[in-house]
Formats: structure tokens, sequence, C-alpha cells
């Protein structure tokens, strides 16, 4: 069979897939911005005619919309923070021949197999019980007095929770990257008199850099969307509220899908700022 | 100053013996090649030296002091690694001046010295460029300039012209040559290719299995060789080792002849029908076979003699070139 027939063959049995995905964004998206535009209160009285741009301009001048921004800026920096300078590390550390490797490499990568719910639901019964979890008895055992993790430092609470989460996968790539990386460089650079640490900084981290922007283009984009994390912690007080979920309580619990698809329509331009920034610094790191 | 030497250095990776005890001293400025064939051990004394690896007993001593101990970048030797081993996100000034910033050399001093060698490797158009926009022949020259910088005891080379084409490793290889002249610093350098050996080097050890087989100018090893392995591993091409009636005439159990020690006469001892003939222009060599030898043998003939396949030729080994070798394979004088 010809390369042209094999081509058009190959298009019509991609075609079902295609179209099955496409309808998957595309429904959803144009709903979005249809009930962005409307007036559209399901219990009090359903679609009531358009609303123009009056769901948007309500939506960021609403007093929740600036902190909630921050919100989502800090959790999502402060968890690609934790899980790179922590992947980083844990990948050299993995990287060294040891006793059972192959075992401990599997139980690194095990928290990314739990689902987000369970975990947020481990870390808040079982670790971060204020009389009964793990750390509360880790802080009398020293004879400190236990922390209420999620109402006194709820944020970084939920920061610890899902950088537990996504340390696996960070650290998973960069372990790829770090055992790519030729030997020989390593031994020039020691000949050459660099100290661990400046070997560290001169030939492993630049090594690492085009590894580790993979791992913040692709964590950004799914922490922009945290949400069973902080459903099932602190429901979203305590100023842990993100944009996310923002626009979950405006259609669910003000029962404003108007207002929360404006939200939502939002949240779609920020996460493409961000994605199209981070194409160019991952395409400029990629060129060299 | 850089005077090497090895004092009963062995080396074991777990059980396996890679180097038995081992002698060798290696003169200030000398340009030392340590030769033999693939596994036999030299990358693996080089790194000894180096310190990359550590010696499992013996000692090294680097101008009469201990340095078995010494931490690689203290032992004042500069390596040049067989996959240049340069810094892919650095640019080739950044790559040169790397161990000096490492030593905290002045900057001034710095750029004087990159200047320098960069001049005398030809890379000063390069110097802003990245190793991966360069081609393999100028990344071993920024590996080279990289080592120079340091002002080492010694170079130390492993296998560095094996990623290079045939014609620029002989332009290499004279540029390495040139550089040994000009520095006048000691150089180990290692090979698996007796031609670079029998070019370059001052003194060459030939090493079988982590043995050290000869050591010698490579004159030396030409005329007399030692042993069976260095007669056989040292001339281009191979030298015919015959056994059995031939040998016993001369009164040994093996003999050598090199191909361009036989003659093609009238009369002469083994008369043989020519198997192939290699036409390089300036040499022809013949392989004749049917000789009454068990052996194939290889004759080199001058560039313009017109015998090809199944031509019938007669040879005369010229007699007092003759190497003669006892049942243990060791050259009987
Ligand atoms: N790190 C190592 N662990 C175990 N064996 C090794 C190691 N490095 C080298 N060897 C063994 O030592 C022998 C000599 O290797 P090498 O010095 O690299 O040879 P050469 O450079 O002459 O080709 C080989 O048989 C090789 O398998
Ligand atoms: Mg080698």
């Amino acid at each position: 069979m010809a390369t042209q027939h094999s081509r058009s063959a190959a298009r019509m049995m991609m075609a079902p897939a295609v179209v099955l995905l496409l309808g998957w964004m595309l429904v959803p998206l144009i709903m979005t911005l249809w009930f962005s535009f409307r007036r559209y209160l399901p219990l009090r009285g359903g679609d009531l005619g358009s609303a123009g741009f009056d769901n948007f301009v309500r939506f960021v001048t609403s007093s929740a919309f600036w902190p909630s921004v921050q919100t989502t800026l800090i959790m999502v920096g402060g968890v690609l923070v934790i899980t790179i300078v922590l992947g980083v590390l844990l990948s050299l550390l993995l990287d060294q021949p040891m006793w059972g490797q192959g075992v401990v490499r599997i139980l690194v990568i095990a928290p990314f197999f739990v689902m987000p719910t369970v975990s947020a639901l481990v870390w808040k019964n079982m670790f971060m019980d204020p009389t009964n979890g793990l750390l509360a008895h880790l802080w009398q055992f020293f004879g400190a007095e236990p922390v209420a993790w999620l109402s006194s430092v709820p944020l970084t609470s939920i920061i610890m929770i899902v950088s537990w989460q996504w340390l696996p996968f960070a650290t998973l790539i960069l372990l790829t990257a770090v055992q790519s990386l030729d030997g020989e460089q390593l031994e020039a650079s020691e000949m050459d008199g660099a100290s661990p640490l400046a070997r560290f900084f001169y030939i492993i981290l630049p090594h690492l850099s085009r590894a580790i922007t993979i791992v913040v283009l692709i964590q950004t984009i799914f922490l922009l969307s945290i949400f069973a994390e902080i459903f099932v912690t602190t429901g979203g007080a305590f100023g842990t509220r993100t944009l996310t979920y923002l626009i979950y309580q405006r259609v669910l619990e003000s029962q404003n899908v108007g207002l929360g698809s404006a939200g939502g329509v939002y949240a779609i331009i920020l996460a493409n700022i961000v994605a199209i920034f981070l194409m160019r610094i991952v395409g400029k790191n990629l060129d060299k | 100053m850089g005077k090497i030497t090895l004092e009963k250095v062995t080396k074991s990776f777990g059980d396996v013996n890679v180097i038995p005890p081992l002698d060798l001293t290696i003169e200030d400025g000398e340009f030392c090649v340590f030769v033999g064939p693939s596994g036999c051990g030299k990358s693996t004394l080089l790194r000894l030296i180096a310190g990359l690896e550590d010696i499992s007993s013996g000692a090294i001593k680097i101008d009469g002091n201990d340095a078995s101990n010494t931490p690689p970048a203290k032992r004042g030797l500069a390596m040049v690694f067989q996959s240049y081993a340069l810094y892919p996100h650095m640019s080739v000034r950044k790559n040169i001046a790397f161990p000096m910033k490492m030593a905290g050399v002045p900057q001034e001093e710095q750029d004087k010295r990159i200047a320098a060698a960069a001049k005398a490797l030809n890379l000063t158009d390069y110097l802003d460029r990245r190793p991966g926009q360069l081609s393999g022949g100028q990344r071993q020259r920024v590996a080279i300039g990289r080592a120079i910088v340091r002002e080492p005891a010694a170079f130390l080379f492993d296998e560095p012209l094996s990623n290079l084409d045939a014609a620029l490793r002989v332009g290499m290889r004279m540029e390495i040559g040139e550089l040994h002249a000009k520095l006048q610093t000691t150089m180990i350098y290692v090979t698996h290719d007796q031609v670079e050996a029998m070019t370059m080097a001052d003194k060459i050890v030939v090493l079988r299995a982590g043995n050290i087989e000869q050591v010698g100018s490579p004159l030396e090893l030409y005329r007399a060789p030692r042993n069976l392995f260095v007669a056989g591993f040292i001339g281009s091409p191979k030298m015919n080792l015959i056994e059995g009636n031939a040998a016993q005439q001369h009164g040994a159990t093996t003999i050598g002849v090199r191909p361009e020690h036989i003659d093609i006469t009238d009369s002469g001892p083994w008369t043989g029908t020519v198997g192939v003939a290699e036409h390089l222009g300036s040499d022809t060599f013949l392989h004749v076979h049917d000789t009454g030898l068990a052996e194939t043998v290889t004759v080199r003939a001058t560039g313009e003699v017109g015998f090809k396949h199944g031509d019938k030729v007669t040879l005369a080994p010229r007699e007092d070139l003759i190497h003669r070798f006892d049942r243990d394979g060791l050259r009987v004088a």
C-alpha cells in the first residue's frame, strides 16, 4: 500500500478519537462561554436572559477575587519550589548505587498513584490532626506544643500535601535527567578542581535545567486546578480559596452559574498566559 | 616538573585483577604512550595516575612525592578525555576558563592564558561558541586548551583521536606532537593504535592484560621486540610469524620477518602465489600463499610493481633481520 493510501487510512481511523476528544473539550468550553454571558441562577428562576459583561465585571470586582489569585500563585509557586528543590536532591540520592535501589525507587514514586482526595484525607486525619496526628505525637515527643496545622497554617499545610503528591513526578523526570549526565564531564570537572558543590552548580544544575523547565511547565498546568485537596481539608476557609475554588463556590454554593462561568473564562485566560509564557522559556531552553 | 613513578601499583575491581603489580617510570618532559589491545587496562592505568580511580596497593609518585592518596585536582595533572567531556552549556571561553576559575586565578591572568591557548590552538574565532556548534577536531582542541591553561605537571590523554576521521587524526597527531615539542611537558598518551604510538612517542609502553610487555623507544620496539606479542603488535602491516621447519632451521620455535624485510627475487627459499595485492601507491602489500609454509606471508614491495592475483613470486627474507623466538615466545638473541 502506498504511503498516500496508508496515510488517509490512518486519518480515517483516527477520526473517531479526534472527534470525541474535540467534543469533549469544545462542548464544555462553549457552554462555559455561553453561560458566562447569561444571568443563570438555577434555584432562583433559571436562565434570566442575557447579562452582557456583568458577570465578568462582578467576578473581578468581588472582594474575594484578588486574594484568590494571590492564594493560587502562592500555592502553585510554593509547590513548585518544594518539589523541584527536593526533587533535585532526591534524584541525586536515588542515582547513587545502593542496596534495594529498585524497591526504593518504586516507593518514592508511590505517592503519585494515591488519589488526591485520599491523600488529602490521610494527611488531614493521620498526620495533621492536632490531637491524634502523627505530627502532633512527634511534636509532643520533643516536648513541643502540637500545631493545629489546618487552622493555624492552612495554606502551608495544603502546600505540603500537594508537594507530597507531586514530588514523585518531579523526582522521576529529574532522575532520568541525572542519569543522562555524562560521567566523564563530572570527572573532568573533578580534575579541573571543582568541589562537589561547584560541580553541582556548574555541571549538574545546568544539565538539569531543561528537565526542570519541563517539570515546571507540566506541574503548573495541573496545579492551577487543585481542588480536592482544598475541598476535603479547609473547604476554602482560612485564606486557602484559590481561583478554582472560588469558581466552584460561585457555581455551587451561591448557585450562580453565570458568575462562576465568567470566573472559568478568566481561569482559562490565566492558564493560557502561563502556558504561553512557559512554552517560550522551554522553547528557549530546548534550543540550546 | 612532571616525573611520574609507579611502584608495584595494582588495581582490582572486586575480584577482577585488572592491573597486576606494575613498575614504571615516566621521565620529566617525556612523551609516553601506553599502547595495547582494547580492554588491556590502559584507561584504568591512566585513571589511576589521574586519581580518578584509587589504587588497590603500591604507590604513585609525582616528582618524588607520594601522590597515591592525593585527590585528582591536587595532583597537578590535566586530562583530555576520549569523549572530550566539554561542558555543553558553557561557551568555549568559559570551558577553557573553568579550571582557572576553580583555582581562583585572577581574571586578567585568565584572559591572558585563554588568549594564548586560543591562538596556539586556532580557536580564537570560536571562543564565544558552544561546544555543540563545533566540529570534532575543534572540540578536541578546546579540550586540549582546557588542559593547557592549567599549566599542569603532565598531560594525560585517553584515546583523544579515536572519535575523529582519518584525515583529522593525522592532523591532530601532528598538532599534539608540536604542542609537546613546544611545552616540553610530560605527556602520557593512551591509544590502541600502534601507528599513533610509533609516530608520537618518545617511549612506548606495550600493555597486555595489565602487564607491561615491553618499554622502549619506537625503534627499539621495532628492532628488538622482546616477545611474540610485541612483535605482532608493533609494525604495520604485521610481522610474519612463522613456525615449523622454517623456524627450526634458524634454531627457534617461531621466527618473525617484517614484510619490509622480504625481497622478491629470482632465487629464495619461498615460492608461492599472490593472493591479494594491496596497491597503496607508495607501497604494495602482497599476501602470498602456498609457499610451503603454513602461514600466509605478507610482503612489502615498492609501489609501482605490477603483481596481481595468481602471479608466482619467489621470496627471500633478509637473514640478518630475522627475529627468533623460543618456545615461550621470548626473543632469542
Ligand atoms: N569500573 C570498572 N569496574 C569493573 N571492571 C572494570 C571497570 N573499569 C574497567 N574494568 C575492566 O578493566 C579492564 C580494563 O579496562 P580499560 O582500562 O578500560 O581497558 P582499555 O582502556 O585498555 O581498553 C576491562 O576488562 C574492563 O572490563
Ligand atoms: Mg580505554
